[in-house]
């Protein structure tokens, strides 16, 4: 798919996001919104995988280890074709398979029920060993919120990766900047995150803007010829990303549209899909 | 006494494992740099190659392991009961439990009789802690021949089981033509009419052991081995429950939230009965000689034959 295709996707996989949380009057647009076009990178271009066959074996894997921002997941997901994008309205309801934070029982082609954070992160490694004990090619790929980095756990997983020199692994972390309570660097700075990962010997490759698509495939394909180390991806991303009122908010982490602020964002993301549509 | 034969039932479980290796290949062990103590060493030695040595982290083992479950292996994770149940449990709860992956937590060193290292690493909640998980098999064998089978049944049993196993060598008591080990069926070891014991672990045998003793004072004792606390022999225990008209727990664990308090909420659900729990009585362990230790909590066989007599009076 060329960029200006996974553009017009994300943009859809953005509207997704929210009447998904409108629907639900709860969820995570904000994280969802700033991880939008990976979420569309990895599963429109990057990945091995098949909506028909979604546990085929080999195929590539992805944990949400930022499980909250399952939204974001679930409409990529959805466009994609592994379910119908209406059911995203039934988001967070009573009975729905599209659980607040992603459930593998729910739905074939989650590979790993995630959502308290730190510990997708270490599935994922559990993944990569798996595929190197069996001499398998397919890659995994995990993504992690700039505040889940805080989390100890994911520290302990890439001493491991990078011990075992996991090269079928790639980290992205969505460096939004933001977490519930405020700027990380006011709540506890994870700063600097590439020289932490490199210092756990992995290849890092940071992104100045994880919302342009160029930029993320660059990125994607640089991380595909590393040999011999885990690949960290640091995406800087902008939080609520596509919605003006939302971006770099906080408020925004948790906290649904209501019906106006979601007809206002729905018409904001119209006028971009129009442009897309004029190239 | 010495001619009894004694194993601890950690080395147990890493025989069968290096045992079980061979017949399925998708076996995979992890480690939290306790290979050598929790004898999970014997199955390193002989499939290298299917062992990770995850370092002194076990949250991230737990996912580990479970990431490897999710691609159809099976994997052991092992460490100490302290840090399986204790220091992992939101870790087994969530990217375990809650997904039903097919992880073995195999928990060494329960109970007070891990001795000398004293009460930071003798856990005596881990049984409390794991049943509350849903779907969470909780195993506790009382010798090697037992902890074999367990590890055996629980390879053949498709889910998250947690394997609780001891430190200090204890006497063999399983070696018997008719025994069988079935997940959820408890044993009736002796026959009794006076009052039901109820033990797990190495407290199945200082049971055995204290049920001659109340023999001789005229007490006939039933004495049941319960391995497996969750799914509890719920019928078993009652059904013995009406025979004898009260019952006694025995269980190398905190009384609250055990095998004690598994039996308490079935029995005064179903079957109200007079119950008598025996284990660590809310209090921490301490350092010192495991059988000593033992001794001083009252979980030896005279122990509990002096709190059986004065419960059946």
């Amino acid at each position: 798919m060329d960029i200006l295709e996974l553009k017009k996707v994300a943009n859809e996989v953005r509207k997704g996001i929210l009447t998904a949380t409108h629907s639900a009057k709860s969820g995570h647009p904000g994280g969802s919104l700033s991880s939008a076009d990976i979420f569309t990178y990895l599963y429109f271009e990057e990945m091995n995988i098949d909506p028909k066959n979604p546990k085929k074996d080999d195929r590539d894997r992805f944990v949400l280890s930022k499980g909250h921002t399952a939204p974001g997941y679930y409409s990529a997901m959805a466009h994609r074709g592994y379910f119908p994008v209406d059911e995203l309205k039934t988001l967070r309801k009573v009975g729905s398979h599209l659980q607040g934070h992603p459930c593998m029982q729910h739905i074939d082609g989650i590979d790993m029920s995630s959502g308290s954070l730190g510990q997708g992160i270490s599935s994922a490694v559990g993944m990569a060993i798996g595929g190197k004990m069996d001499n398998k090619d397919y890659r995994v790929y995990t993504l992690l919120g700039d505040g889940e980095i805080q989390e100890g756990q994911v520290w302990e997983a890439c001493m491991l990766a990078g011990h075992r020199k996991l090269d079928n692994l790639v980290v992205i972390v969505d460096n939004n900047g933001l977490q519930i309570d405020g700027n990380i660097e006011d709540v506890c700075s994870p700063y600097p995150i590439d020289k932490k990962f490199e210092a756990f010997n992995f290849y890092v490759i940071n992104v100045n803007d994880g919302n342009d698509m160029e930029q993320i495939k660059d990125a994607f394909e640089v991380a595909r010829k590393v040999k011999g180390k885990p690949v960290a991806i640091i995406a800087k991303t902008v939080k609520g990303k596509g919605v003006s009122f939302m971006e770099n908010k906080a408020s925004w982490h948790g906290v649904a549209p209501n019906d106006e602020e979601y007809k206002l964002a729905m018409e904001e993301l119209e006028k971009v899909g129009e442009t897309l549509c004029q190239k | 006494m010495s001619e009894i034969k004694k194993i601890a039932t950690r080395e147990s479980y890493g025989n069968a494992l290096a045992e079980l290796g061979k017949e399925y290949e998708n076996l995979v062990v992890l480690d939290a740099d306790l290979a050598g103590a929790t004898k999970t060493s014997i199955f390193k030695k002989a499939f290298p190659e299917r062992h990770i040595d995850c370092g002194i982290a076990e949250g991230n083992m737990m996912g580990v392991a479970a990431g490897l479950a999710t691609l159809g292996k099976i994997p052991f994770a092992s460490t100490f009961a302290m840090f399986a149940a204790g220091r992992a449990f939101e870790q087994v709860r969530n990217s375990i439990g809650y997904p039903h992956l097919n992880v073995k937590i195999g928990a060494t060193h329960a109970g007070i009789s891990v001795g000398e290292d004293g009460a930071s690493h003798q856990c005596n909640e881990d049984i409390a802690l794991m049943r509350t998980i849903p779907n969470m098999v909780v195993i506790c064998p009382a010798d090697d021949i037992e902890a074999k089978e367990a590890v055996k049944a629980s390879v053949e049993y498709n889910g998250p089981v947690y394997l609780r196993f001891g430190r200090l060598a204890v006497p063999v008591i399983n070696d018997k033509s008719d025994y069988k080990f079935e997940i959820g069926k408890g044993i009736t070891l002796k026959e009794g009419t006076d009052v039901t014991i109820v033990a797990t672990g190495l407290e199945v045998y200082e049971s055995l052991e204290a049920g001659k003793l109340l023999e001789e004072a005229g007490i006939n004792a039933e004495i049941i081995n319960i391995h497996t606390i969750k799914p509890l022999d719920e019928e078993l225990i009652i059904s013995s429950a009406k025979k004898t008209g009260k019952v006694v727990t025995v269980e190398e664990h905190s009384v609250i939230g055990g095998l004690g308090g598994a039996v308490a909420e079935v029995l005064s659900e179903k079957c109200p009965t007079p119950l008598l729990r025996i284990g660590m009585n809310d209090v921490f362990g301490e350092s010192g000689n495991a059988v000593e230790l033992i001794k001083k909590y009252g979980l030896d066989s005279v122990g509990i034959y002096n709190k059986v007599k004065d419960f059946v009076k």
